[in-house]
């Protein structure tokens, strides 16, 4: 065997994932992806092992759902052939690795920095000298945006090539809001911190990326969780998904004009937002969710409470879409625009929304399923357009059904266990790996613990992470007026990107 | 002169009340009636930032749209009485001063070289042109219809004839209105109220003027719906004593502006590329105006 299979939170020791050739690590994983649209990369990346580079990379499989770990030795100078000329998916994870270990890739198509971590390997690439790409006439023009923006939104610099009104190209520049999390997550030694910073990589994926740190966590220190403590969990992520996606169609009503949407589902978000708030003291979820423990316990009273708050929510959200796909001038909006096709999406493999919009079924609840999700047999919602009436669509039939699986969850509300959290610590040169479906999409947290049980590595994937390409694509021949809606109906994080 | 006032006093409230309309629309209580006109008051005791990359074409732009438009409201009739300047081919004048004003408004977004503003430019500058005939098919066919070219004139002589000239009034309420709404910057072809750059028509012009300056342009936008409301109403009014025409046109500003306000809740703005085509559309309405002048004269054997 040249790699090995382990499950969603799984941990295996260290050693027990095969080492190769570069050459067999380079077939291995590229042959995985040829021809598999089940297959898709979920990690990849590397760190420093004594003199050398480990490059581990990890093929999650969505039929078998196993993850398919290999990993292979290089060194910083040597020069390889890249994944990326055979599979574009890989291209965001070499040029991570490129920065941060100056690996060279022979025939990688363009190696540009991701977004600049302190410790990266070439200091002289700064934000200020970016190697953007530009196309030489006197009839297109170019426009600049950002990385300060009009709205309330993070900081990005998105650079347009036009022809007139037309997009003919546009280049994402992230990188602004790199903090050095992985790194923090090796500095901080407090469990507490540690739970602290996995909220804060994604400002509106709380609860995903806890979620995701906890299982890892749990997994690695061998808890077993009992089952009050994964119903929080589930019952919180699909608030968080219903809070983010009816903001999100707020959001795009407003970018088009469209006052009555924009007002009423900005209303409606608040519900649910409050009731996080009562269930755990903040609106956007943070503090309630821990490494094997519960501190803010679902109680037969709250599970009242949702249902109250989910009979008046239904009604108004029904008929607001109702109005909302009913109007002529919105759907004008809507339809054709921003597409991203199915062929697309696949090679540079989107997770979440961004690949369920274009007939690519990625949706972890589903291949990998983690808290009680395997006893909700989710069924994803798939469109097959790509466009923003397809991402628009797909939040609406997603509200209703978390609406649908939290009443169905909250029948049984599981008695609190007494248990207290005992303290353990992580077991040693281990290895793990924990997948979330996030509100965005798929979430990927890995760890790997030294001799004496420390973190040496911690890296994490926000869906972000590829899909902002899959934005760059969606505004190709669009008009320029039209990117906003665009990048609204993909909602990206840039903090989830930037890390 | 009379028309000057009602128009000063329409131009207060007209924007308050679509933003109160828009605002109580989406379930708010909204500003005020008279926010619009504080919000200006306010600009005017400001100074003026400029700048470093822009010439005094940005600096003397606001003052020179600002202007067009005052010299535009003052050929504007109110049904028997005059404007305060009248003569034959005044409504040529109207055009052609706002377009003045607009042209300088135009080379001032140009001036700071920022290629949003560029954007906006363009765009205003696509959308005036296709706007222009629209405009003038419609003036000239009532000018054909009534022997007049005067705005005065035109209007004073607009009630005599059959019920297809009370037609022809409300086929023309809708270019004008339209027209309105292109050279204001509402919706559904721009939305005044977004943050949206890349999405803007006039407020992206607009984004490095300050202060003053900025007042300036805003009256200048108060200024313009009320005259085209007074336009409107000259439609109407004919020759009613001013008991009824002075209600009238009070009656016809609030319905605009109401009118205004609901379309800016309830749908949802045109995508760019419709625009051109949706403003070509009341250049095919006033064809219609056109042909029923021709009727009406008995120009068809």
């Amino acid at each position: 065997m040249i790699y090995t299979t382990i499950v969603n939170n799984q941990t295996i020791p260290v050693a027990d994932i095969p080492e190769v050739s570069y050459k067999e690590f380079f077939g291995l994983n590229t042959g995985f992806l040829t021809n598999s649209p089940e297959r898709h990369c979920v990690n990849y990346f590397g760190y420093p092992a004594g003199k050398q580079i480990k490059l581990i990379c990890c093929i999650a499989d969505d039929h078998t759902h196993e993850i398919a770990v290999s990993s292979c030795r290089v060194t910083a100078s040597d020069s390889l052939d890249s994944f990326t000329a055979s599979n574009f998916s890989f291209e965001k994870f070499e040029r991570e690795i490129h920065e941060n270990f100056g690996i060279g890739y022979n025939d990688h198509p363009w190696l540009k920095p991701v977004r600049y971590a302190h410790n990266r390997a070439d200091q002289t690439k700064t934000i200020a000298n970016y190697p953007f790409f530009a196309i030489e006439s006197d009839e297109l023009h170019e426009v600049g945006v950002g990385p300060i923006h009009a709205g309330i939104i993070e900081p990005g610099h998105f650079r347009f090539i036009c022809n007139g009104e037309q997009i003919l190209h546009l280049e994402i520049q992230l990188g602004y809001q790199h903090r050095g999390i992985e790194q923090q997550f090796l500095e901080k030694k407090k469990l507490l911190q540690r739970a602290t910073i996995a909220e804060s990589i994604a400002g509106d994926t709380v609860v995903g990326h806890t979620t995701a740190f906890s299982h890892l966590w749990e997994s690695l220190c061998g808890y077993q969780v009992s089952r009050d403590i994964e119903f929080s969990r589930t019952i919180a992520l699909e608030l968080e998904r219903m809070a983010v996606h009816t903001g999100d169609l707020s959001a795009v009503c407003t970018d088009i004009a469209y006052q009555l949407g924009s007002s009423v589902f900005g209303r409606l978000r608040t519900p649910i937002i409050n009731f996080m708030q009562e269930w755990g003291g903040n609106r956007l979820s943070k503090g309630l969710i821990r490494p094997a423990s519960n501190p803010s316990p679902f109680t037969p009273e709250l599970a009242h409470r949702l249902a109250e708050i989910l009979d008046i929510f239904e009604p108004d959200f029904l008929e607001m879409n109702e109005q909302l796909f009913s109007l002529p001038s919105t759907l004008s909006r809507f339809e054709r625009t921003g597409v991203v096709s199915h062929d697309d999406v696949l090679s540079i493999g989107t997770v979440g929304m961004a690949a369920r919009m274009s007939g690519l079924n990625r949706d972890i609840r589903s291949s990998h399923p983690f808290s009680l999700y395997p006893e909700l047999n989710h069924e994803p919602i798939i469109k097959h357009h790509g466009d923003v009436y397809s991402r628009v669509q797909i939040r609406k039939a997603e509200v209703k059904q978390s609406m649908q699986y939290i009443r169905n969850l909250i029948q049984n509300v599981p008695k609190i266990s007494e248990n207290g959290p005992v303290f353990k610590s992580p077991k040693h040169n281990s290895f793990t790996l924990s997948l979330v479906e996030g509100w965005r999409g798929e979430i990927c947290h890995c760890a790997i613990t030294d001799e004496k049980g420390e973190l040496i590595l911690y890296k994490v994937k926000d869906p972000s992470f590829h899909n902002w390409l899959a934005l760059a694509l969606s505004v190709r021949n669009n008009e320029i007026s039209d990117f906003p809606i665009c990048n609204k109906s993909f909602n990206l994080s840039y903090s989830g990107h930037d890390l | 002169m009379l028309s000057l006032i009602l128009i000063l006093i329409a131009s207060a409230f007209f924007t308050g009340i679509i933003l109160r309309v828009k605002s109580m629309a989406s379930g708010r209580k909204g500003p005020g009636l008279f926010q619009p006109v504080k919000d200006v008051a306010r600009l005017f005791k400001k100074g003026v930032v400029y700048s470093e990359t822009t010439s005094f074409v940005f600096q003397i732009a606001p003052t020179i749209y600002f202007s067009s438009v005052v010299m535009a409201m003052l050929v504007v009739p109110f049904g028997q009485s005059k404007g305060f300047v009248s003569f034959n081919g005044d409504f040529i004048f109207f055009a052609y001063v706002l377009a003045l004003g607009k042209f300088f408004s135009i080379i001032s977004a140009m001036d700071t070289g920022s290629s949003f503003e560029g954007m906006g430019a363009s765009r205003e500058a696509l959308y005036s042109m296709f706007a222009e005939p629209a405009f003038f098919i419609l003036m000239g066919s009532l000018a054909l219809l009534t022997g007049h070219t005067s705005f005065q004139e035109i209007f004073a002589a607009l009630h005599i004839g059959s019920y297809i000239s009370y037609a022809l009034a409300i086929l023309g309420t809708f270019v004008l209105m339209m027209v309105a709404m292109v050279e204001n910057s509402r919706m559904p072809i721009d939305d005044p109220k977004t943050h949206l750059e890349l999405t803007m028509v006039h407020e992206v012009m607009i984004l490095d003027n300050s202060g003053f300056d900025l007042g300036l342009i805003l009256t200048a936008g108060y200024l313009k719906f009320a005259i085209y409301g007074a336009l409107v109403v000259n439609l109407f009014i004919g020759v009613f004593p001013y008991q009824y025409s002075i209600p009238m046109f009070f009656v016809i500003q609030i319905v605009l502006a109401t009118g205004v306000g609901l379309i800016e809740s309830f749908m949802a703005r045109f995508r760019m590329s419709h625009n051109a085509q949706f403003i070509f559309v009341l250049t095919s309405v006033s064809l219609l105006i056109f042909f029923g002048v021709l009727m009406i004269l008995g120009k068809f054997a």
